[in-house]
């Protein structure tokens, strides 16, 4: 059981997304995160979808996934050179004097960016693989995580290689 | 300029549709208007299932598209256990569902339920149209999916305003394309290669054959393919028909309530070429115990199933008749298993399906002399239960299509009104409904549609005043409790005749031949309601979670 990321490229068409997740619940796989949105092609979305299973789990996925007529496109790129990020907003209780300054130090260390400043809180934007992001929370959570939201990974091929409609 | 609903008939006829089923309501009027002068038949069933069920029985008979046609809310969501049905027997079917206006979509608005997120899981594809111009469009598109790579069922949802708008037509591009769908058809050259030294070599060959055959209309290849290589075939029960009964490498059946001797061979074949088929529990029993000893090679439209519940040494995705047809190209002839097919006639010889013969009345009996009657002809489809595997067990199959039953889904009242639709498909074959009191009982409302439009099906109810199949279970499984499942008896006759549908009670083996005959020779629908012995029981079985080969109520070994 590991972790598989899977590009995915689907008809940007409403209902599209209630049909990937409506096939994880029923066949009973595991997604970890999925992030969507618009990509370069103006009619269609791309999907990073990371989904825990063994082989023969994530192989019937992928195999599912396909026989979605709006599914264009699915790759598994766990094993590819990939560049993956993840973005987190986390708020962070912080008063005014030596916390405040500790919290924008650990921020420092993690190149996250102070994106709010409040009488009693700070929000801290970071960008990383999941492991960093975990670090950070960890480091933060002494102080008091008020709120936290995280994007979900997304992942890009390295170099030239592109996960396009094949048809 | 016209409105959303002739856009609809006249996609329909495009399709070749003539017949559709369905029931009016509020929100489809204006595609009833429509109707109400189009050359398409409608027929009015009495429940909307019913409409999917025939819709489905319709496809199974013909190899065509059925439709049916259903109102918002409690319309459409009746139609639901018959797209399911089609759907877990890769059915081609087209569901159109009435819907609300789209400025109250989501409103919770009168009749409105989100029956295009209901059904998700259990159809192939779906529209839930918003822009009439569309509609000409996803016409073709539902029905192109419907049909091609492994069928399945569609369905469109059509907001009232999307039938009375009215537009300019836009003219469709041909044909269809979606970057998203392109089924494999044509088998990998390399991989039917492999397949064929496979079977060159094999010792102890068997075909475990299914649905898929029957769908790609490949039962000639197939039984090629078995006589040109001497390989013994096995049908699952929705393979029934793709190789007649009484040749001589049929097995019959496998699985849960197959012959004994399929089973054996599967439990002991070196090799297994399965075709259309999806390893289902039912036929598995306990799947590491299935074919052991074989190398198996799966053909199948659908790249899903292959590998899904058993690893598979040579898997070749593609159409079941363009690989059968892809092997007979490649190959002239095999053969030369003496011992094999010796060993297998020995199995069928000591190890034939049997019942008690005592003069009590048998369901057994009751359909081998149907079989006799019609020689293995007619299209003969069941409920779901004993009556359903009696039937599959006795009744003497020859055609492929002639056989039709809710295999994956086991939908209970699926036979009488499939029946229906089979008639409307090939109207010149007589069609029997094999049911029991419990499943008829089910759709019983359509006695009203059988006798308004005269449909000429035959019910032949094997009546044991139970629900025979789970109480089979508890009387082997649960120390004979039978909780809930013993039904007071009902004057099926009387019921009919209500209906204004010819009725017969039988009681004895004696009447059984004189009243199938009058059945089939009375013009339009007739019910038999045979009284059968009552804790009679589907042997052999294979216990849930048992190797296919350990069987009971078969013959000792």
């Amino acid at each position: 059981m590991k972790p598989h990321t899977l590009s995915v490229l689907v008809e940007n068409r409403p209902g599209v997304l209630s049909r990937v997740s409506g096939l994880f619940t029923r066949r009973g796989f595991n997604i970890e995160s999925l992030a969507v949105g618009t990509c370069e092609e103006p009619d269609m979305s791309r999907m990073t979808i990371v989904v825990v299973g063994d082989d023969a789990q994530v192989e019937q996925v992928i195999k599912q996934l396909n026989k979605l007529i709006d599914v264009v496109k699915v790759s598994d790129i766990t094993e590819m050179e990939t560049v993956d990020r993840e973005l987190a907003l986390i708020k962070v209780s912080a008063e005014a004097g030596s916390t405040r300054a500790e919290v924008m130090q650990v921020a420092d260390i993690f190149r996250a960016q102070i994106v709010d400043v409040g009488a009693k809180t700070v929000v801290l934007e970071v960008t990383g693989g999941s492991t960093k992001i975990d670090a950070l929370e960890g480091l933060l959570r002494q102080y008091g995580i008020k709120e936290l939201v995280r994007t979900g990974k997304i992942s890009v091929l390295r170099g030239s290689k592109t996960v396009k409609s094949s048809k | 300029m016209k409105s959303g609903a002739k856009i609809l008939i006249e996609g329909l006829q495009r399709e070749g549709v003539e017949t559709i089923f369905g029931y009016p309501g509020g929100v489809v009027l204006p595609i009833y208007d429509e109707l109400y002068n189009a050359p398409i038949r409608h027929i009015l069933v009495r429940h909307e299932q019913a409409a999917a069920h025939a819709a489905d029985g319709f496809a199974r008979a013909s190899g065509r598209v059925g439709v049916c046609l259903a109102t918002s809310g409690p319309g459409a969501c009746n139609l639901v256990t018959g797209i399911a049905t089609a759907y877990m027997d890769s059915v081609p079917i087209v569901a159109l569902t009435g819907q609300v206006p789209t400025n109250l979509l989501g409103n919770d608005a009168f009749q409105e339920a989100d029956i295009s997120g209901i059904t998700l899981p259990i159809t192939k594809h779906s529209y839930l149209v918003k822009d009439t111009r569309d509609l000409s469009r996803v016409i073709r598109e539902a029905f192109f999916v419907a049909r091609t790579g492994r069928p399945g069922p569609v369905l469109i949802d059509l907001p009232k305003d999307i039938s009375t708008n009215q537009v300019e037509d836009v003219p469709l591009k041909d044909p269809v394309f979606l970057r998203g769908y392109q089924p494999t058809l044509k088998g990998h050259t390399r991989q039917i290669e492999k397949a064929l030294s496979l079977l060159a070599t094999a010792e102890r060959p068997v075909i475990y054959a299914g649905g898929g055959i029957i769908a790609s209309n490949a039962s000639g290849e197939l039984v090629e393919l078995a006589e040109r290589f001497m390989i013994p075939v096995t049908t699952t029960l929705m393979g029934i028909g793709c190789i007649p009964c009484d040749h001589p490498l049929n097995l019959g059946m496998l699985g849960m309530h197959g012959t004994e001797y399929a089973n054996f061979a599967i439990t002991e074949c070196d090799l297994l070429l399965a075709i259309g088929v999806r390893f289902d529990d039912r036929v598995t029993g306990k799947v590491s115990t299935f074919a052991p000893h074989a190398k198996i090679i799966h053909i199948d439209v659908d790249p899903a199933e292959i590998g899904k519940n058993k690893p598979i040494d040579v898997p070749i995705v593609g159409d079941a008749r363009a690989v059968l047809q892809a092997m007979l190209q490649k190959i002239e002839k095999g053969g030369g298993r003496e011992n094999w097919l010796e060993k297998i006639r020995m199995w069928k010889k000591k190890h034939p399906l049997k019942y008690e013969e005592d003069g009590k009345l048998r369901p057994q009996f009751i359909i081998q002399e149907l079989s006799n009657l019609l020689k293995g002809e007619g299209i003969i489809v069941s409920e779901v239960g004993q009556n359903q595997m009696w039937t599959a067990q006795y009744y003497c199959f020859r055609r492929p299509r002639s056989w039709l039953t809710s295999g994956g889904l086991g939908t209970m009242g699926y036979g009488f009104p499939a029946s229906m639709g089979a008639h409307f498909a090939r109207p010149d074959e007589v069609v029997f409904d094999i049911a029991g009191d419990g499943s008829f009982q089910m759709n019983i409302q359509e006695l009203g549609t059988v006798s308004h439009y005269k449909i000429p099906v035959k019910v032949a109810i094997l009546n044991n005043m139970f629900l025979g199949m789970v109480r089979q279970w508890q009387e082997l499984f649960y120390d004979r409790r039978y909780s809930f499942t013993e039904l007071p008896p009902v004057d099926f006759v009387k019921i009919a005749a209500a209906y204004g549908v010819d009725g017969m009670r039988v009681d004895s083996p004696d009447g059984v031949r004189e009243a199938l005959k009058t059945a089939i020779e009375t013009e339009g629908p007739f019910v038999l309601d045979f009284r059968i012995e009552r804790e009679e029981n589907v042997f052999p079985m294979v216990p849930a979670g048992a190797a296919i080969n350990e069987m009971i109520g078969g013959h000792p070994r």
